[in-house]
């Protein structure tokens, strides 16, 4: 896909690069080549700034699926702009507002130009969320006209959850135009990684989105065991495996569960509700903690899983089995729930793929993008999960495709626990390697979490990148809802289930 | 129909017996209550409080731990040289003031007592929360979230969770506090009609957690707000959460205990 005579560096998923091989290159062919490989089907997987030597620079992430490898480039800035590559490569735009909040690096020319999460934590030091602007006030999109009406929701809304600010444009019932406002959640994770690892590195992961701990903190045990040059023991990168699939089963069940209730099905939102927990307890059991805290530790895994364990595992799974299939079959059979799942906040694949959506949302859309499968790690390298893809992109599609992926990780996990291979469940990590890079790409249920660390010549973090999948996928949300009744709205939004203290960080 | 009405006899009737019967086990390796065994205790050793993420072991005269800012992470018990800190599989957390979060040896445990007579009267058999995420990671959300489910099905003691402010009788507050949700939050509790109570759930609403001291959280609801009732974890267990509740409205008396072992 990216020509070898291009001036990217070609890595894999989770390995060291010292930044030495990442050649700076000048604006023209960082622009052009990116261009390029983006046309062909490159995805840009992160790009940021950051400043080595106190010297600006670019730094850009591209995965090509294709042929399980990542790209990395850096340009230096010389000024405090740059021109926009939205206008040519729409999937960069979150990533380039990004930047100009951050850094106050202007992307010149971009059409959105507004903050992200409201926050200047990078422009001077620890004292700078002082001078941030206020959340929630900015230049809102409007449709103007006498018969539109706006309607605001949010940061609080109803339910328990967290908060973010969406902006309806609406004719009617009709909603012309959502523009979704985060930043409400943001908590500085970036910020305070600079000149880490240290002892509270890993309560950030295992707190960046709760419900993706094991996801995260799988992602930055690879980075710390790249970089760390340890190798993770095959025991262990089975544990994490199965910790990652149990979340993923966990979250889909409860989802496909909480989109019945949004159409007022209720026989499988209780029985989804109750079996979700039947699979966070299972994780319970992997490690005392529902969500999975305590278990990816640099190195490998924190608890063993003896063979008694995972007896009761594999009975825990026989006994949920079928409850399960029954629970969530019913959505299929009822033609009240296919009504209105069905033609429901559709992305199209073209708007998928330009806007670089990931997940199951990506996969719903009929795009074949999964980076168990792609940019394989782990356990994941061995053994194959087929990649589970749907038709239109629609509120079905999401919610079937989540459950085809409920079953194949079952079946994983069962397969993982009838054959855990021997040895130790951990290692020794070393320090970390001084001016060197490593991107760490993990499947997390919502899509691909990817982690780039550079070090310093000291060995710590110059620059810590967290994206997570929702950073992605909020504006597939806001696609989706184009043309659709205002009523929808929570339907569809479940169906992509998007984190915001992932986005806000 | 006949479908759903199949599945449903097979589903079967699944809420827990908790507090009538007994409470849910908890998984051999659940974190809850810690134990300090002060004995063991080398000389000048501080190597738990130095591997503490959160600064919540302070060392005085004896070990302390403070159970607002702990995550429950054992990162201590694992860096002790002699074992002196073990964490129990005791669930029961919750608290009324913010002092008796503090575990130490010889100190006897002092599980939260109930509201006063006058709230006990307003809202001992109807307490409607309205649930505020200011920098929540999602997981107090969702364990709060799942007492809504027939499993816990919490509506069977009155409780529930509101839409609007003005609907609640209090505030139950997940999250550090972010700068940006500060406004947001005290909005909230301004529309929530007096006389209200507030309850901080996990490590990050009582104190900050992770995120004790970034500039972009306020610390913690109790830097913002009076806090009635704490109820400590990263997150706390939906059982830690209930037991907190029901001895909030003394439906669990306290030093009753439900189940027979922690």
């Amino acid at each position: 896909m990216i020509p070898g005579q291009s001036g990217f560096a070609p890595v894999a998923n989770s390995r060291p690069l010292p930044l030495g091989e990442i050649r700076i290159l000048p604006w023209e062919d960082f622009h052009a080549n990116l261009l390029q490989a983006v046309s062909r089907g490159g995805r840009v997987a992160a790009l940021f700034g950051m400043s080595p030597h106190g010297e600006n620079q670019l730094f850009l992430v591209l995965a090509d699926d294709t042929d399980n490898k990542l790209w990395l480039a850096r340009t230096r800035l010389e000024g405090p702009s740059f021109p926009s590559l939205t206008p040519s490569c729409p999937q960069v735009h979150l990533f380039e507002r990004e930047i100009a909040e951050q850094r106050g690096w202007a992307p010149q020319g971009h059409p959105w130009l507004k903050p992200v999460r409201f926050s200047f934590a990078f422009r001077s030091g620890p004292a700078a969320p002082e001078a941030a602007p206020t959340i929630g006030v900015t230049d809102f999109y409007r449709v103007e006209g006498d018969e539109i009406h706006e309607v605001a929701v949010g940061p609080v809304h109803a339910g328990v959850i967290e908060p973010g600010h969406f902006r309806f444009q609406c004719h009617g019932e009709e909603v012309l135009h959502l523009e979704i406002s985060l930043g409400y959640q943001h908590r500085g994770v970036e910020r305070a990684l600079i000149g880490g690892p240290d002892k509270r590195s890993i309560h950030y992961m295992e707190t960046l989105a709760g419900d993706s701990t094991a996801a995260h903190s799988t992602a930055y045990c690879q980075v710390m065991e790249a970089l760390g040059r340890c190798k993770e023991p095959a025991r262990s990168q089975v544990i994490r495996g199965i910790a990652l699939e149990l979340e993923r089963i966990a979250n889909h069940v409860g989802d496909l569960g909480a989109l019945s209730g949004d159409v007022a099905f209720l026989p499988t939102a209780s029985f989804c509700g109750r079996l979700r927990g039947d699979f966070l307890n299972m994780t319970a059991l992997l490690c005392g903690n529902r969500f999975g805290r305590g278990l990816a530790r640099p190195g490998g895994v924190r608890f063993d899983l003896s063979t008694e364990l995972a007896e009761e595992l594999l009975q825990r799974l026989d006994s949920v089995e079928s409850d399960l299939a029954s629970a969530v079959n019913l959505l299929w059979d009822t033609p009240s729930v296919m009504a209105r799942f069905e033609g429901a906040g559709p992305l199209l694949k073209e708007d998928a793929a330009e806007l670089g959506i990931v997940g199951p949302a990506a996969r719903a859309s009929g795009l074949l993008r999964d980076t168990r499968h792609d940019q394989p790690w782990g356990i994941y390298r061995f053994v194959h999960i087929p990649v589970s893809t749907g038709g239109p992109g629609d509120v079905f599609a999401r919610a079937h495709v989540r459950w085809l992926e409920v079953q194949r990780s079952m079946a994983f996990v069962r397969e993982q626990l009838r054959t855990l291979p021997g040895g130790p469940h951990r290692a020794e990590c070393g320090s970390l390697a001084p001016e060197s890079v490593c991107v760490s790409l993990v499947e997390g249920w919502r899509g691909e979490v990817c982690h780039v660390a550079v070090t310093d010549s000291e060995g710590h973090f110059l620059a810590y990148k967290v994206v997570d999948p929702s950073f992605h996928n909020w504006t597939g949300l806001a696609l989706a809802l184009r043309n659709q009744q205002i009523s929808d709205f929570p339907l569809c939004n479940k169906s992509f289930n998007l984190s915001y203290c992932g986005h806000d960080l | 129909m006949l479908k759903i009405l199949l599945t449903r006899l097979r589903q079967g009737h699944r809420t827990l017996r908790f507090p009538d019967g007994p409470a849910p086990e908890m998984p051999d390796r659940f974190r809850g209550r810690p134990e300090i065994h002060a004995a063991k205790c080398p000389e000048r050793c501080s190597e738990c409080a130095e591997a503490c993420p959160t600064g919540a072991i302070e060392i005085g005269a004896k070990a302390r731990i403070d159970l607002g800012k702990c995550l429950f992470c054992s990162d201590c018990a694992d860096a002790c040289p002699e074992g002196a800190i073990s964490y129990s599989r005791d669930y029961r957390l919750a608290v009324r003031a913010r002092s008796d979060l503090i575990v130490e040896e010889g100190v006897a445990v002092r599980l939260e007592g109930e509201l006063d007579r006058e709230l006990k009267r307003l809202f001992g058999r109807s307490l409607k929360l309205r649930q505020v995420s200011a920098g929540g990671c999602n997981a107090c959300e969702s364990d709060v979230n799942v007492l809504n489910t027939v499993a816990w099905d919490i509506g069977r003691f009155g409780i529930q969770f509101v839409a609007s402010p003005r609907h609640a009788d209090g505030l139950l507050i997940t999250g550090p506090v972010t700068r940006n949700m500060h406004l947001g939050l005290m909005k909230t509790y301004a529309a929530v009609p007096p006389p209200k109570i507030v309850i901080a759930v996990g490590g990050c609403a009582i104190s900050g957690g992770p995120y004790i001291d970034h500039g972009e959280t306020c610390g913690g609801a109790e830097s913002v707000l009076p806090v009635d009732l704490y109820i400590p974890g990263c997150p706390p267990h939906p059982l830690t959460i209930l037991d907190g509740l029901l001895r909030l409205l003394g439906r669990i008396k306290n030093g009753e205990r439900p189940d027979a072992a922690p």
